[in-house]
């Protein structure tokens, strides 16, 4: 079975030592992440599960002398077939068994996060609770006394409070403490309706002799009396004919079962948090009800999303900006000092490959590391602190016109920082028509190094009018997105249409170092890429513009550009014009570097100002940058298409639309700004 | 699953047992904010009722009605926890709304 090799974890096991193998389990926003960092500190490795766009978080690490490896497991609300993300916490479980399982529930609302532990339960390793957040229930009005429910459900129950690091090495010990010697007792298990009592034991009796290892029989059984697609087809495979068709026979009569299951499970959840649960909140206005009474109303919502995002842009270029001519002059322009100096005596293609090639794509992209530190950080901390739910929540209305979703916008809004990180974003997106649709779009929205060249070259080819150039060019991609977006979900997509369920986690402190991760996390990816893709490909267009000659005016880049030179004059560009166009591919500040190399006059603005103007006139200089906005995005952005969608057919797709689109852009812009802008 | 503003799509069985009553049921995207209900019945796959089940919809769950602009999704307050819900989804949830 592929999963069984596929889910086996990465094990470390040194020097015959015994690892514990722990998986850390919870719903989403019950601060999770947070105890995973805490445990494990910056000993993780985040990858993916095999096969799967989803994040794998693991760390190995020591705790009174033993060696742990601690799996995260996604975050969900339940363990049906119906996301990834659950099926990979299910077969986990499933397959590799974990010493113990840490599960970590939100104390404000717990009866809703004990529907996972009923879930959990069923499966064969035994589990430990974290009771987290038990500060923020309090201000909510609810207390929950951890020894009686522990007592209840006959598991330990370790309070806590992650955000504050209370408790998170308690609930390790506990954990440890069940791993050797197994839980103290049986525990308490939720059942099934007792009018579905009957039907499950005989599912199990026809199909327990044909479940196939190291699958629980009496769980088979009621994944399959739930209906769960995955599970059923298993076993539809595994049984005999004539027993499927008694199955299924049983489960005609039974339609209703899951709401037996889920009903069981909350007679369970109300049994067991019966004494240990006490809400008071009579004329109680909480904190988050208050914020919402604005975030989420109507109008003001939009409002205060208008001036929240106009403070991350504000924040992120009022300090990332001058940090980044720091990078630039002082970083990149030395080390490329350095290297001409040092590589001067040797040949001259070598200087030219180190410095053209390899400084100018890569070192480039580095630069805009402080500009991007500071974006993820002002976005990591609207995620943290729950605001980014009711984003969602005010832009789904204008998302859903657009066959997009509440939860699209998020990972679009990244995207103004770099289109990277806004492509892998949209992981949180569980339809997969939505993401996919999401995942074409993003290439739409300007990110930071789009937006440097056209202020750059707004500048130098429209000094009079640079502001209007700029906001309109800025606008012009978006209103294409939202066309684009709006004609294919009613060309492509139009049956499958996502749902909107999305829970609005309660506002609290943000935890700075779950943010610190999580930005660290993103520059890795985002560097990763720098170092792999673009270097690769800097140092071939690099190439291209340098041989066979070693003049960029005869360069094999130059005869592609001279060949394409109907296409450009459709957009009344030149040669070199296309070429700068074509090079922005590998990093979109190429775009301004190439045209002041084949201009002769470098990059600096100044020079740009002075030569441009007499290369191109109000309609081909208004066609170019109309064309590099709705270019292909750089290479690093390609290559996460293509790792996102797992597909080459719709990552080059993609490409050609996004070429066509930039080709019929300049085209109409030229022609129509011809006749009326002269 | 569809994610639009079509509303009823119930099957005609179902709408007579719910309306047999002498409480009226309604769709949970008809009730106004501040109007609490009791869940009665969840339309549609296992992939819908298991993900509304686990975040509290069930049959029998209290909920109210925290935002209806009237048009785009809801907020519902269910279980101590609030969830945005798609108008389409907010529509296969029939309840009966507290006098």
């Amino acid at each position: 079975m592929h999963h069984q090799e596929a889910l086996r974890p990465s094990r470390v096991q040194e020097r015959g030592e015994k690892v514990i193998s722990i998986a850390l389990a919870g719903q989403p926003n019950v601060g999770k992440s947070t105890v995973f960092n805490l445990l494990t500190g910056l000993n993780q490795h985040v990858g993916n599960w095999p096969g799967k766009t989803v994040e794998r978080r693991e760390g190995v690490f020591e705790h009174h002398g033993e060696r742990v490896h601690l799996v995260d497991l996604p975050g969900t609300y339940c363990l049906t077939a119906a996301s990834p993300e659950e099926m990979i916490a299910r077969d986990y479980i499933i397959y590799h068994r974990p010493d113990v399982v840490m599960v970590v529930i939100n104390a404000a609302s717990l009866e809703r996060n004990l529907y996972l532990v009923a879930e959990l339960l069923a499966l064969p390793s035994p589990i430990v609770i974290g009771l987290n957040m038990m500060d923020v229930a309090e201000q909510e009005g609810i207390w929950v006394d951890a020894e009686k429910l522990a007592a209840a459900m006959g598991v330990p129950v370790i309070p806590m409070v992650a955000s504050k690091n209370q408790g998170v090495h308690d609930f390790l010990d506990a954990a440890l403490k069940v791993a050797h010697e197994g839980l103290p007792q049986e525990p308490s298990r939720p059942e099934i309706r007792p009018d579905h009592r009957e039907v499950l034991g005989a599912i199990e009796a026809l199909l327990g002799p044909w479940v196939p290892e190291p699958y629980p029989a009496d769980w088979v059984a009621l994944k399959v009396l739930e209906g769960d697609a995955e599970i059923t087809e298993r076993m539809k495979s595994a049984a005999p004919p004539e027993v499927w068709a008694c199955v299924e026979d049983l489960l005609r009569q039974h339609e209703d079962a899951l709401i037996a299951v889920a009903g069981g499970r909350y007679a369970w959840i109300r049994h067991v948090t019966q004494g240990a649960l006490t809400k008071s909140r009579l004329g109680h206005v909480t904190l988050t009800q208050r914020l919402d009474a604005w975030a989420t109303h109507p109008f003001w919502g939009l409002v205060v999303l208008a001036v929240v995002l106009a403070a991350v842009f504000g924040l992120t270029y009022a300090l990332g900006g001058p940090l980044q001519g720091w990078v630039e002059r002082y970083i990149v322009g030395a080390l490329a000092a350095g290297a001409a100096r040092l590589l001067a005596p040797g040949p001259a293609w070598l200087e030219g490959l180190v410095v053209d090639g390899i400084l100018g794509g890569v070192g480039t992209m580095f630069s805009f590391l402080p500009i991007l530190a500071i974006f993820f950080a002002t976005m990591g901390i609207l995620e943290d602190v729950g605001y980014m739910a009711r984003a969602a929540y005010i832009m789904d209305r204008f998302m859903h016109a657009l066959g997009l979703h509440g939860k699209s916008f998020m990972p679009l809004f990244l995207g103004f920082g770099c289109n990277v990180p806004a492509i892998i974003g949209t992981r949180i997106i569980e339809s997969r028509p939505s993401r996919l649709l999401t995942i074409l779009l993003a290439p739409l929205v300007p990110c930071t190094a789009r937006l440097a060249v056209l202020t750059v070259l707004a500048h130098a080819l429209f000094p009079q009018k640079a502001l209007l150039v700029t906001v309109c060019l800025t606008a012009l991609p978006l209103l294409v997105l939202a066309g684009v977006g709006f004609i294919a979900h009613r060309l492509l997509f139009r049956r499958d249409q996502a749902a909107f369920i999305m829970e609005m986690p309660l506002y609290h402190q943000p935890n700075w170092r779950t943010i610190g991760i999580g930005v660290w996390q993103r520059l890795v990816a985002f560097l990763r890429k720098a170092a792999t893709v673009i270097l690769a490909v800097s140092v071939v267009v690099w190439a291209l513009s340098t041989f066979p000659y070693g003049e960029i005016e005869t360069s094999l880049l130059a005869a592609l550009g001279r060949f394409l030179q109907p296409v450009g004059a459709l957009m009344g560009l030149e040669w070199r014009q296309v070429v700068a166009i074509l090079t922005s591919f590998v990093a979109k500040e190429n775009a301004v570097a190439t045209l002041g190399v084949l201009y002769g006059v470098g990059e600096s603005a100044e020079a740009l100002s002075a030569v441009l103007p007499g290369y191109f006139t109000v309609a081909s200089g208004l066609a170019f940058l109309v064309a590099e906005m709705l270019f292909i995005p750089c290479v690093a952005t390609v290559a996460a298409i293509r790792q996102e969608t797992g597909s080459w057919k719709w990552t080059l797709g993609e490409i050609l639309f996004l070429a066509l689109l930039a080709f019929l852009g300049g085209t109409v812009t030229y022609q129509v700004a011809r006749l009326w802008l002269t | 699953m569809h994610h639009d503003d079509r509303t009823d799509e119930r099957p005609s069985a179902l709408n007579g047992i719910l309306s047999a009553g002498h409480h009226k049921v309604v769709p949970l995207a008809d009730l106004s904010p501040g109007q609490s209900g009791t869940v009665l019945a969840l339309e549609g796959g296992p992939g819908f009722v298991g993900r509304m089940a686990a975040l509290g919809f069930t049959p029998g769950a209290e909920v109210t009605m925290v935002r209806n602009p009237g048009r785009g999704p809801v907020i519902v307050s269910v279980l101590d926890t609030s969830v945005a819900l798609g108008r389409g989804q907010a529509s296969r949830v029939q309840v009966r709304p507290k006098e």
